[in-house]
């Protein structure tokens, strides 16, 4: 639509005042320093010394909004300190909270996976807790996935880890090898009962090392070596063992050119779906799809990580967490949240309940474990190891994951293909 | 509301020249009330500025605000009443970011190089506070006296103990404990109530009590005001060398000038802070051999991504265009609604989309059309590339059908009939008449889509990833990379972490590699106008 040239007296005047409220607006934003977070927490101390409250201000994602909208309601009933949980991007939340803590715009808390950890204290964003004789009551790998560098950074509220989920309609007995698990899936699928013996979600561009993980360490290969505090070393790189190659061979012999158990085309939505209509008896995942294989009538199992190896079929653990800003001007109160009332086991209890990862918390987790559901993902669990919170990891992923996809197609040589990515993961560590 | 000006068609200018000059009451209160209300937030904003201390932000806000109301007030000067809020807008939006970006460019800031020193400093010494191995945990309440805050503290055998900051821990004997053991009360001082111990945080977090006269011994400190550990440093700071000592091994990390603290044998503490590099970055961005290995292979893929991508939606928005502007078309408007429909698709989620539609044994495209046919769409390096121009055509097209249908309806109907009439056939009347009339208003654009195509990253991100990679570089850099996406990679996707040191470098390098070639470019359309005009 063409505009006429109509009045231009109040035409004017009218643009011109709107155009300068904006403006105006964009000065405060663009300035970049109506800092609400810090006035708000810094005004509300002033105004504690005469009754008034302190305001924390936490980070959260959509997915673990739910769970501590409850907890943030009934501790400022207890103490009267006001927890405003502030929904961010998951995909963005980490580098934001990197960015703005310096500024002094972060919040008082983040929750997050732990794995976030090294990067957190490599740009000196947060702040150690210390959990006292708490950490006694937690899970030791929880606890252990929160030390960094010797110090502990998080209070754990919640530990996660695949398992092999199995449909026992159509295999019904567990099974402990690869092998065997194979042989299970290729006899289903050889009577017509299903259509694909096994079933992993791999992404089409960067494959799956995280789900791969145990059947990989059952081989010997780790990715970093640990210390003996159980902290992992960032010097020592050890994909480059002997297993390696092997794991790599028996990639191209599942993968695409072979017998097809892993699919490179068969995506995480893929895979589920194809799982909940009973088209597998297995699906190499974690906690997160259950609920939806039971929705969708499934009588499910959940067995052990098979083995390939001789070693032990280690899955990788996540843990959720609360960190505490390095900046934070609350930083007493944010230690009497984190460390004091999150570590209870009411507020553990109402974190599983409304948000469903299985306690991080002893007591907690033992009462979730009437579910057996729950109890068989912990005991994998207890035989896991912490992802590594080294900020090396993230030169891992891109070059691990993208091996082993090749590798899936069947495209190059094992051998070379392997070699060559450990090669470029050291390259990477080391051009830091 | 005066109504000199009757609506209708635009043929009565005189009487509205008279609005012009006298202001019309309610425009007169419109204006008022908005400046005022911009005013009122300039004011809100410049005290929240004043209380957090920002002196320079506080000074440009006042200015501009300043100058805003001078420009709105004066009588006259009305061309700067229309510029300035698109200028205020260009310098936030584009000069800010561009200075930004180039400041940026000449440091090192990125992750392990995140603040300043004395931030970096603080979240060492942090760190480096370490519980002592098997020391007792304290149950502590915060006690004053003359103004200074103290840590009256209980072991877990029962011995109660007070002292604060350079008084070392001394026995409390009569302290007054409650229920559970734990002192809560000693004579001679005040306790704190748990709000009065959140108003003074700060404070009372800075508490050290000396465990004894023995320094090596550690320290007391509480972190929530109801306990307390003894914790001893792992490492000190030397403010006037600058240096951090490691207390166990005796190591020294001095600031070498490369923004963190390095010890003789090059290790170095985790955290740094961010420094002026100069123009380290722009040198790397030249010799780092991940980025000159693909450099030429990625560069002739970005201009044949952008030149294609702009040339074959142009085509197909310019035919779709001409096919839909005939005047006795039915439903004309339906077709046009659906054609404009994946331009408000967001291409990120295009992309997605697009992936599984092409996912080779699942995809719709190779189910419905090849039928059940294995084709690789995205790993196969030829492929990918097709795939993505195909993608990204579905995704421009609209764009271009909508600038063509605007532009084909503004050209005269008179030359279209002038050309009939001497019996030009219509694939001439549109190459010899249309297009080149068409040209003049949308070589422009055709320019700035080039520019928008040159860093299209959404479809090239969400589609591909870059991917199939190519073999001869350790960096995670493939086939359909364009330059902004391999500066993605290679500056969020090398070594440990991001670094937007780098990234800004690149960046600015790519800018004016778009900024050249459009230039010139423009140059040439200004010959266009010439030859029609």
């Amino acid at each position: 639509m063409k505009v006429r040239s109509t009045q231009p007296t109040r035409r004017h005047a009218l643009i011109t005042g709107v155009m300068s409220v904006a403006v105006l607006a964009l000065t405060a934003c663009g300035g970049g320093s109506s800092d609400s977070a810090a006035t708000s927490s810094t005004s509300a101390a002033a105004d504690l010394a005469e009754g008034g409250s302190t305001t924390l201000t936490m980070w959260v994602d959509a997915e673990r909004a739910p769970a501590l909208e409850e907890i943030a309601a009934s501790f400022k009933e207890d103490t009267g300190i006001e927890v405003k949980l502030a929904v961010k991007d998951f995909a963005a939340v980490r580098d934001d909270f990197i960015t703005q803590v310096p500024t002094g715009k972060g919040p008082d808390l983040i929750v997050g996976p732990h794995d976030w950890l090294g990067t957190f204290v490599q740009n000196g964003v947060v702040a150690p807790v210390e959990l006292g004789d708490k950490a006694a009551d937690f899970q030791e790998s929880a606890v252990q996935a929160m030390t960094y560098d010797g110090s502990v950074y998080g209070v754990p509220y919640a530990l996660e880890n695949i398992a092999l989920l199995r449909n026992t309609d159509l295999v019904p007995e567990a099974a402990d090898t690869f092998d065997d698990v194979i042989a299970n899936g290729e006899a289903a699928v050889a009577s017509g009962d299903a259509v694909y013996p096994f079933l992993v979600g791999m992404d089409p561009k960067q494959g799956d090392p995280y789900h791969l993980y145990p059947l990989q360490t059952s081989m010997g290969v780790p990715v970093f070596g640990q210390n003996e505090d159980g902290s992992y070393n960032a010097d020592e790189l050890l994909l480059g063992e002997p297993g390696g190659v092997e794991f790599a061979k028996k990639l191209v012999e599942w993968g695409d050119t072979g017998s097809k158990i892993i699919n490179s085309n068969i995506t995480g939505d893929i895979a589920k779906e194809k799982f909940n209509a009973g088209e597998s008896p297995y699906f190499l995942t974690g906690p997160w799809n259950v609920p939806d294989a039971q929705a969708a009538g499934l009588n499910i199992a959940v067995d052990k990580l098979p083995t390939v190896g001789d070693g032990e079929a280690q899955p990788f653990i996540g843990v959720n967490g609360f960190f505490i800003s390095a900046q934070s001007a609350n930083a007493l109160a944010a230690n009497e949240f984190a460390v004091n009332y999150l570590s209870t086991e009411a507020a553990q209890d109402a974190m599983y309940d409304v948000g469903g990862r299985p306690p991080a918390l002893k007591a907690s987790f033992d009462k979730a474990a009437s579910d057996p559901i729950v109890a068989a993902f912990g005991e994998i669990g207890a035989n896991g190891v912490p992802m590594p919170a080294l900020p090396e990891m993230q030169a891992v992923w891109a070059d691990w994951g993208a091996t082993e996809l090749a590798l899936i197609k069947g495209s190059g040589d094992p051998e070379a293909a392997w070699t060559t990515m450990v090669g470029n993961i050291e390259a990477k560590i080391a051009g830091q | 509301m005066p109504t000199l000006a009757p609506p209708g068609p635009a043929v009565s200018r005189p009487p509205r020249k008279t609005s012009l000059q006298s202001d019309s009451t309610l425009g007169l209160l419109a204006k008022i009330v908005l400046l005022g209300l911009v005013d009122a937030f300039a004011v809100y904003v410049m005290i929240t500025l004043f209380l957090q201390e920002k002196w320079l932000i506080l000074a440009v806000a006042a200015a501009v605000t300043v100058l805003i109301n001078w420009i709105y007030l004066r009588r006259g000067g009305l061309p700067a009443k229309y510029l300035a809020p698109g200028i205020f807008f260009l310098v936030v939006f584009q000069v800010f970011v561009m200075l930004y970006s180039g400041y940026v460019a000449f440091t090192n800031y990125g992750d392990g190089h995140n603040s300043t020193k004395a931030d970096a400093v603080n979240a060492i010494q942090l760190s480096a506070q370490q519980r002592v191995p098997d020391s007792p945990a304290y149950r502590v309440t915060i006690l004053e006296r003359d103004g200074v805050f103290h840590l009256l503290a209980t072991e877990p055998d029962g011995t109660v103990s007070v002292g604060t900051t350079g008084e070392p821990l001394e026995q409390a004997e009569d302290a007054v404990t409650d229920g559970t053991g734990k002192a809560t009360e000693l004579e001679g001082y005040r306790t704190l109530q748990f709000g009065e111990v959140l108003a003074n945080q700060a404070d009372i977090l800075a508490i050290t009590v000396p465990f004894s006269d023995d320094p090596e011994d550690g320290s007391l400190k509480t972190g929530d005001g109801s306990s307390a550990y003894v914790y001893r440093p792992s490492l000190s700071y030397d403010e006037d060398t600058s240096t951090f000592t490691d207390l166990e091994t005796g190591t020294t990390y001095s600031d070498t000038g490369e923004g963190s603290f390095r010890s003789d044998d090059g290790e170095q503490l985790s955290t740094g802070w961010k420094i002026n590099v100069g123009f380290e970055n722009f040198t790397k961005a030249f010799s780092d051999q991940n980025i000159r290995g693909p450099l030429l292979q990625v560069m002739v893929w970005t201009f044949t991504f952008a030149i294609v991508s702009v040339l074959s939606t142009f085509a197909l928005g310019l035919f779709l265009a001409n096919a839909f502007n005939l005047p006795d078309l039915r439903g004309k408007r339906i077709y046009r609604i659906l054609m404009i429909l994946p331009y408000a698709f967001p291409a990120f989620l295009a992309g997605l989309v697009w992936s599984g539609l092409l996912n080779p044994e699942f995809g719709f495209i190779n189910n419905t059309f090849f039928g059940g046919a294995d084709i690789p769409w995205l790993t196969d390096p030829v492929l990918a590339k097709v795939s993505v121009l195909v993608v990204n055509l579905w995704l421009g097209f609209p764009y271009m059908f909508l600038v063509c249908t605007g532009a084909l309806q503004s050209l005269p109907e008179e030359v279209n009939e002038a050309a009939r009439m001497d019996g030009a056939s219509a694939w001439r009347t549109f190459t010899a008449i249309k297009l080149p009339l068409l040209l003049v208003s949308v070589a422009p654009l055709l320019i700035a889509s080039f520019a928008f195509n040159f860093n299209n990253f959404n479809v090239i991100y969400m589609l591909t990833d870059g991917g199939p990679r190519f073999d001869n570089t350790t960096a995670n850099i493939g086939h359909t990379d364009i330059l902004i996406t391999m500066v993605y990679e290679i500056a969020f996707g090398t070594g440990v972490g991001r670094d937007y040191g780098l990234a800004s470098a690149l960046s600015i390098i790519i800018f004016i590699i778009v900024a050249v070639i459009s230039a010139i470019s423009f140059r040439q359309t200004k010959a266009l106008e010439d030859i029609n005009g």
